[in-house]
């Protein structure tokens, strides 16, 4: 992919990062003097960088190669390792820019009046500034290691948001979740940023994808599998899926900004970029493909049988970004595909989180779905916009989840083999139990007769959070036909080595088949719902079942009995036994010698008795010895 | 002149001092005692002074017999002054200073 130096406006592509990194200082840093307009700084500092970026947007359009690279400054320069900190702006980075900042820059506005009575408002826009420019780095970075700092500045970002409450026990516990199960990713991500310069002698995305053709297969399988753990551990991918629905714990636009739009779609972001690499091996798109096939089920499934209602849009979250890296294991024109829904998901996702952020709003904080109904007389505009969002994920037509989930599920078609039937059949399997779930989540909040407690009066929320919500419900009603008919595929083919005309097409199973088959489950899906959610009274307790699958379901399909049984107790038997062997062995080791020297000196002590004849002996045999040494050495 | 007598004289000196510094339990004894091997060694070195026709041995003597009357003042004051606090001369029960 050929790329040219920046010029003009796009010369300005570090005032991205600069402007939310410097309000996030600012906000740090000024302390309570700044908690009266400290959220309109956030505000500002988002709302600039999305203009900006906009700008910059209309700027590469008009350059030669769409490809522009700004040198920085050096950053690591230590013997071989030469680390030069450089942005680079092409399509993919482009459409992450504006999706960032733009559903960002809403986000903001929605927390000015989410957060309103909350003491720590100033400190919340504060992190969420570090993590839009966090992000930014990430997808601006032109090398692994400008990524990997933007990784770790994210999931920093994400750490603090989801303990942003940190006197309540469970979100503190979720963040240290979250943290720890993300350096298990991460790691994977520094082993194969590692192995690329050990191999190649450059990290630069450049340097990397010029000579990765020339890396044998064993290497670039085991680079793309660790490279695929970091993106599993950051998106909340199987195996690592279990922290992203305690992540709920933090404020609702946190779930909507980064733990459904932007974050936790960065590992779908790092196959993309990688995709020379992925494109190379077959086992690691199709080890890419069955983790995104896992995932969506296990998403799937959980979402049926949660009570909770962010806890069920973070298991959709789940599953929808299995239907992504499905998308981009397939590799060719399924690469543009995953980023068309990664967008679509945004937007209807990040619209749905805010809804349920506004639900919640108006119910007293309660997040029990069988505690909800009948709200839609009571919040319109909340019940509508969800709605709008609601129809979006399941692929309604004409709105936006369907363009792009009926792609996927295409594109899962077509793979050559029996694994692209077994794909295929997962991703319209899964559309079937979205539609359910979803359907479910809408009847029981919104429709149906009220089941609340005695306590709560809904109320519509203030216009700063409903203004956004009815954006991101355009986006989620127009997004799918607006990106496609400005030519997304096209904008974004050259980024994966394809023509810019090149296209799905669809061989084994035509587009018309699947998008039958898809709005036949997908009307099943919502039918059953109907009938078990919307036609039989709701109880307000969760029935006891003893179907096996749905007691799994309701415990995470087990995926934290899972960890723990194989990793945390394991690792706690390793730390007990190593504190044996240190405080046992290694410190018996030196306490033993001290107390030997201690034993034997005490003995020692006990010569010196006190009686002056006893050392009048001593002195007599030892002038005795000294003479017979004396007459031994002269004399014999 | 025969130096055996005399060596062997101090001999038997200088060993009634030491076995009487290592048995006896009253310290002005053991001070007789510890001036009796004094002198012992005082006669062996008159006795080689003699032998050998030179005065050198003779001038040590002299010098033990001042370090000994010295160490006489200051030990019969240490002896004295035990003695009023304890109200006994014994060495075994002045025995303190110890582990």
């Amino acid at each position: 992919m050929r790329t040219e130096a920046a010029t003009g406006v796009l010369s300005a592509l570090w005032v991205l990062i600069a402007l939310p990194l410097a309000g996030a200082a600012v906000l740090l840093l000024a302390g309570r003097r700044a908690d009266r307009w400290g959220h309109v700084l956030g505000c500002l500092t988002s709302g600039t960088a999305f203009v900006l970026g906009l700008v910059q947007f209309f700027a590469l359009r008009a350059t030669e190669h769409r490809s522009v690279t700004l040198h920085l400054f050096d950053f690591i320069p230590v013997g071989d390792l030469k680390v030069d900190l450089g942005l680079l702006f092409d399509p993919l980075s482009a459409v992450f820019v504006l999706l960032i900042t733009g559903v960002g820059t809403l986000i903001h506005v929605y927390s000015i009046g989410y957060m309103e009575h909350d003491p720590g408002r100033r400190r919340f826009f504060a992190y969420l500034n570090l993590f839009v420019a966090a992000m930014l780095l990430l997808v601006l970075g032109n090398n692994f290691v400008a990524l990997y700092v933007g990784w770790e500045g994210v999931g920093l970002a994400s750490y603090l948001l989801i303990a942003f409450w940190y006197d309540r026990p469970s979100a503190a516990t979720a963040a240290k979740k979250a943290f720890l199960m993300n350096r298990v990713g991460d790691v994977g991500l520094a082993i194969a940023i590692f192995l690329l310069f050990a191999q190649l002698g450059t990290v630069s995305y450049e340097g990397v994808f010029a000579g990765v053709d020339k890396l044998n297969t064993a290497t670039l399988t085991t680079v793309a599998l660790l490279l695929l753990l970091g993106a599993c551990g950051k998106s909340g991918q199987f195996p690592l899926q279990a922290w992203l629905p305690d992540a709920m714990e933090g404020p609702t636009p946190v779930s909507a900004l980064i733990h459904a739009a932007t974050m936790v779609t960065a590992g779908v972001y790092l196959i993309a970029r990688t995709n020379p690499i992925f494109d190379l091996t077959h086992t690691g798109q199709t080890v890419v493909c069955a983790v995104g096939a896992i995932t969506l089920l296990i998403g799937c499934i959980v979402g049926c049988a949660k009570d909770d209602i962010k806890r069920v849009l973070a298991y959709s979250t789940v599953s929808q970004i299995g239907y992504m890296f499905l998308a981009v294991g397939l590799g060719g024109p399924a690469y543009a595909i995953g980023i068309f829904h990664l967008l679509t998901h945004g937007f209807f996702k990040a619209g749905m989180f805010l809804g349920a952020g506004s639900v919640m709003h108006g119910m007293n904080d309660q997040v029990n779905i069988r505690r909800f109904g009948g709200l839609i007389r009571y919040m319109p505009v909340t019940a509508i916009t969800f709605g709008l969002g609601y129809l979006a994920i399941i692929g309604f037509p004409g709105f936006a989840g369907y363009f792009s989930k009926d792609l996927i599920i295409e594109a899962a078609f077509d793979r050559p083999g029996w694994t692209g039937w077994l794909f295929g059949g997962i991703a319209l399997f899964g559309a079937g139990l979205t539609a359910f779930y979803m359907s479910r989540l809408y009847f029981l909040t919104f429709l149906g007769k009220p089941r609340w407690t005695d306590d709560v009066h809904p109320h519509e929320s203030p216009r700063s959070m409903t203004v956004p919500m009815i954006v991101l419900a355009i986006g989620s009603v127009a997004g799918g036909y607006v990106l496609k008919a400005l030519g997304l595929f096209e904008w974004l083919n050259p980024v994966f080595g394809l023509a810019p005309d090149e296209h799905l097409h669809a061989e084994r199973l035509s587009a018309a088949a699947v998008t039958a088959m898809t709005l036949v489950v997908v009307a099943a899906g919502i039918g059953i719902a109907y009938a078990m959610f919307l036609r039989r009274p709701v109880p307000v307790v969760a029935p006891a079942v003893t179907n096996p699958i749905v007691r799994a379901a309701r415990n995470d399909l087990y995926a934290n009995t899972v960890n723990e049984a194989l990793f945390a107790r394991p690792g706690q038997y390793l730390a007990r036994a190593l504190v044996y062997v240190d405080s046992r062995g290694v410190d018996g080791l030196v306490n033993g010698l001290a107390a030997m020297v201690g034993g034997t000196s005490s003995r020692l002590r006990r010569t010196q008795t006190g009686f002056v004849r006893s050392y009048a002996l001593t002195m007599l045999g030892g002038a005795v010895l000294v003479v017979a040494a004396l007459l031994v050495v002269r004399v014999g | 002149m025969t130096p055996t007598y005399y060596l062997m004289l101090a001999a038997a000196l200088f060993t009634i001092g030491a076995v009487g510094v290592l048995i006896r339990r009253n310290a002005i004894v053991v001070f007789m005692c510890v001036e009796l091997m004094l002198n012992a060694a005082n006669l062996t070195l008159v006795t080689f002074s003699r032998m050998n026709g030179s005065l050198d041995g003779q001038i040590m003597a002299f010098f033990v017999m001042v370090v000994a009357a010295a160490e006489v003042v200051i030990g019969l004051a240490i002896i004295m002054s035990i003695f009023r606090t304890r109200r006994s001369a014994s060495v075994d029960d002045a025995n303190l200073l110890k582990y």
